[in-house]
């Protein structure tokens, strides 16, 4: 006998999958939408750039929904934080710091991490996110230590929930996945949000913080600020990923990909991201997709590679304005609350400005002092050395004083 | 000395019997387990299984799947949880499958664990434990064999300990639990097996990270060294009594802190020293220690200080092991290299 059997024609019963095969999860729900979520701003479009909104279309702003007082508080945020940004990048042309790597343009993404944590919550920074770190309510003078130079962690971790600011690109995520997870071991409502740049999605601490995140179903929030460049490398070199977002789909978490520029969306976005991991639903992937109007840092000069009208099209789509835009049409803002605003921002800098002028006086003993809980006999020998060296170069500089004052007095002066 | 982490030891009953390295590390893993919730046992393999060389077994069967955690398959990702848990209050014990393995998390190693009681002023301290099976002498394929231990040396802010006898497997591994500072505990694998007569009931006191011990005593030279290499050198003091040969052997125990004043003692005493380890010579472990032994000993050496390692090679096969392990008789060789019988 024979049997020829065809594809597709045979009863035969398929054979079973094999038994670690599982369609855990239909990819759809996971998979971030086709184009950024926003609020701000889609309501009918003011015809012209500055162009006030008709009352009419203002009413159909999403923002109209949102609590007036939270509306207010995202502006003042974002009003300080950008005056915040133009101070620091002023104060390393005045070398009080050592570098800056400014968030002007992301200011919404900053302040909206910030502002979704509840005090208990943990926050992860990279070195960009120093306004995350100070909307969090962490003195801006302890946030700047790393950058003026004076200390690598100014604030204590402990007490502001706040973890040093990452320098090593994307090696902090596993970090916030373990505290997360050692948390809810504890049984405490703790929720970690982690922050990386664009470029950092390629690094494979990256890769291995999600998939842990998504195994252990850790209360994580990973928040991506895709700010187009990692230094001079554009994001399309960077991955070929539709968008940063699809990346979660691989390991089990949803991804959401949303208006960088838009601080209610992200405001909206993360907030359910913070509740679903509260609630043991489980980490989720933000990609924010945002610009950096200034260059890398200080050190770095942009025009060398990207047009000056990309430039002049996200300048157009600013944060700040965004969200002023359409407070203006609502009536929830006027022109004399905008001035009061960017009169306490001024008021903040300068005195960010005049603490940062007064000069740090690092002690040299805090070299030795936190290698180790006791220093090794080695270290204990080194401190020992540099004491003395000190002790003979005050001493120094004590009888250089002296043969002054004697010059001084033999002169008759 | 340093890092004063003095373990009691756990009162139960029972005879000294013959005990394996690996037996006494499991225990070492449950007495923390049993008395400090803190502590989590997490890597590759390590639950259901028990580790590939056992080191972990039955602890998730006694603790739960979350004090003994098997991870997904990342090194980095398991270290860097582990920075994390050690933030949030917990003492991790990370256990990296083999030597060469714990190269994808050397970034976690080096930007984090050994920065962080730093970079923080001394607020986020992370009392974690890294374990590292390390060296040859077991047959491994390439990648198996690994003495890694320099790289971790040469990384301040590091604990680096090994432990080359069954009681120190034990209370190396609790001190370093205890440590409020990360410790990078290398277990030599070919040491695993070894045997010896103990008693958990009875742990001989655990003394604080960085002291070296003097295993044999001798007065015609002394033999510097650790972890693998310690049997060896004990073997050869004994065929170095057919020369007349009077040989000391200090076990180092603790490479980070090192213990100065134990090995200057012991070469004092002798006037003569090589320094004996498996890892490569060229920029290996035993540069650092001859030069310290000189800088202390200078006026008392008769000879300059020795070394034998390992060739500077990667590690080989399995069938030339034999060849790049420092064996007794090139330790006897380097001995007679050390030319007393021209002083005496
Ligand atoms: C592991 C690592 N590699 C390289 C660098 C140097 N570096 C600093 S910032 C940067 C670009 C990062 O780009 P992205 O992740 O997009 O973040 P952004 O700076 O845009 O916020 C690079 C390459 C680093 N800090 N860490």
């Amino acid at each position: 006998m024979t049997v020829v059997e065809h594809q597709g024609q045979t009863d035969a019963p398929r054979p079973a999958p094999p038994p670690h095969w599982r369609p855990r999860t239909d990819p759809v729900p996971l998979l971030p939408d086709a184009e950024p979520y926003r609020l701000l701003g889609v309501a009918a479009a003011p015809a012209k750039p500055g162009a006030r909104r008709t009352k009419a279309s203002a009413k159909k702003s999403p923002a109209a929904a949102a609590d007036p007082a939270l509306l207010r508080r995202l502006y003042a945020e974002l009003v300080r934080g950008r005056r915040y940004n133009a101070q620091a990048t002023a104060l390393t042309r005045q070398g009080r710091l050592a570098v800056y790597p400014s968030t002007t343009g992301q200011e919404a993404a900053e302040i909206a991490a910030a502002l979704v944590l509840q005090d208990q919550d943990w926050l992860f920074p990279s070195y960009r996110d120093t306004l995350a770190v100070v909307a969090r309510g962490v003195d801006p003078l302890e946030t700047l230590t790393l950058l003026r130079g004076d200390k690598h962690t100014g604030y204590d971790p402990h007490a502001t929930r706040v973890a040093p600011l990452s320098t090593p690109l994307a090696t902090h995520l596993p970090h916030a996945v373990g505290l997360a997870h050692a948390a809810r071991l504890r049984g405490d409502d703790v929720v970690a949000l982690a922050m990386c740049g664009d470029g950092g999605t390629s690094e494979g601490d990256f890769h291995e913080a999600l998939n842990f995140a998504a195994v252990w179903q850790a209360p994580v929030v990973f928040l991506v600020q895709n700010n187009g460049y990692a230094i001079s490398v554009p994001l399309d070199k960077q991955t070929a990923a539709p968008s940063l977002a699809h990346k979660a789909v691989g390991y089990g978490m949803p991804g959401r990909l949303v208006d960088g520029n838009d601080v209610l969306a992200l405001h909206e976005v993360l907030g359910e991201a913070v509740l679903r991991a509260r609630t043991g639903g489980g980490p989720t992937l933000v990609e924010a997709v945002t610009y950096r109007l200034d260059a890398h840092t200080n050190a770095d000069d942009a025009t060398r590679y990207r047009e000056a009208e990309e430039v002049e099209v996200w300048r157009a789509h600013d944060p700040v304005r965004l969200l002023e835009r359409e407070l203006l049409a609502l009536g929830i803002l006027d022109e004399d609350a905008i001035d009061a605003e960017r009169e306490r921002a001024e008021e903040f800098a300068a005195g960010l400005r005049a603490r940062l002028n007064a000069d740090a006086d690092p002690h040299p003993e805090e070299l030795f002092a936190h290698v180790y809980a006791t220093p090794t006999p080695h270290l204990a020998e080194q401190a020992e050395q540099l004491r003395a060296e000190r002790e003979a170069e005050a001493e120094g500089a004590a009888h250089d004083d002296a043969a002054t004052h004697d010059d001084e007095r033999e002169s008759g002066r | 000395m340093t890092t004063a982490t003095t373990v009691t030891s756990t009162p139960t009953t029972g005879a000294p019997k013959p005990t394996t390295m690996a037996a006494a590390l499991n225990r070492a893993l449950r007495d923390a387990l049993t008395e400090d919730p803190a502590v989590h046992v997490l890597g590759e393999d390590v639950g259901t299984l028990g580790g590939v060389f056992r080191i972990t077994d039955g602890l998730a069967a006694e603790f739960g799947d979350q004090r003994c955690l098997d991870t997904p398959l990342a090194e980095a990702g398991i270290l860097g949880a582990a920075v994390g848990m050690a933030m949030y209050g917990l003492r991790p014990v990370v256990e990296m499958q083999f030597d060469a393995f714990a190269y994808p998390a050397f970034e976690q190693v080096v930007s984090h664990v050994a920065k962080m009681r730093n970079r923080t002023g001394g607020r986020l301290p992370l009392p974690l434990t890294i374990r590292i099976p390390y060296g040859g002498g077991i047959g491994g394929v390439e990648h198996h064999s690994d003495s890694s231990e320099i790289y971790y040396m040469a990384t301040p802010g590091l604990h680096v300990v090994t432990p080359a006898t069954v009681a120190d497997a034990y209370g190396l591994l609790r001190a370093a639990i205890a440590s409020d500072d990360p410790v990078v505990l290398m277990e030599p694998k070919r040491l695993y097996w070894s045997k010896a007569d103990w008693s958990p009931e009875n742990p001989e006191p655990v003394e604080p990270l960085g002291r070296a011990v003097v295993r044999r005593p001798g007065r015609s030279a002394t033999l510097l060294t650790y972890g693998p290499s310690l049997p060896v050198c004990l073997e050869a003091a004994e065929a170095a009594v057919a020369e007349g040969w009077d040989l000391e052997v200090v076990d180092l125990r603790s490479l980070v802190p090192f213990d100065d004043e134990t090995v200057a003692a012991s070469v004092r005493r002798t006037g003569r020293a090589v320094v004996v380890h498996e890892a490569q010579g060229f920029a290996g472990p035993g540069g650092e220690i001859a030069a310290r032994v000189t800088e202390r000993c200078f006026h008392h050496l008769e000879a300059p200080v020795l070394r034998v390692t390992g060739f500077d090679i990667p590690f080989p096969p399995p069938m030339l092991e034999r060849h790049h392990l420092p064996g007794v008789d090139r330790i006897l060789d380097a001995v007679a290299r050390l030319q007393w019988e021209a002083e005496r």
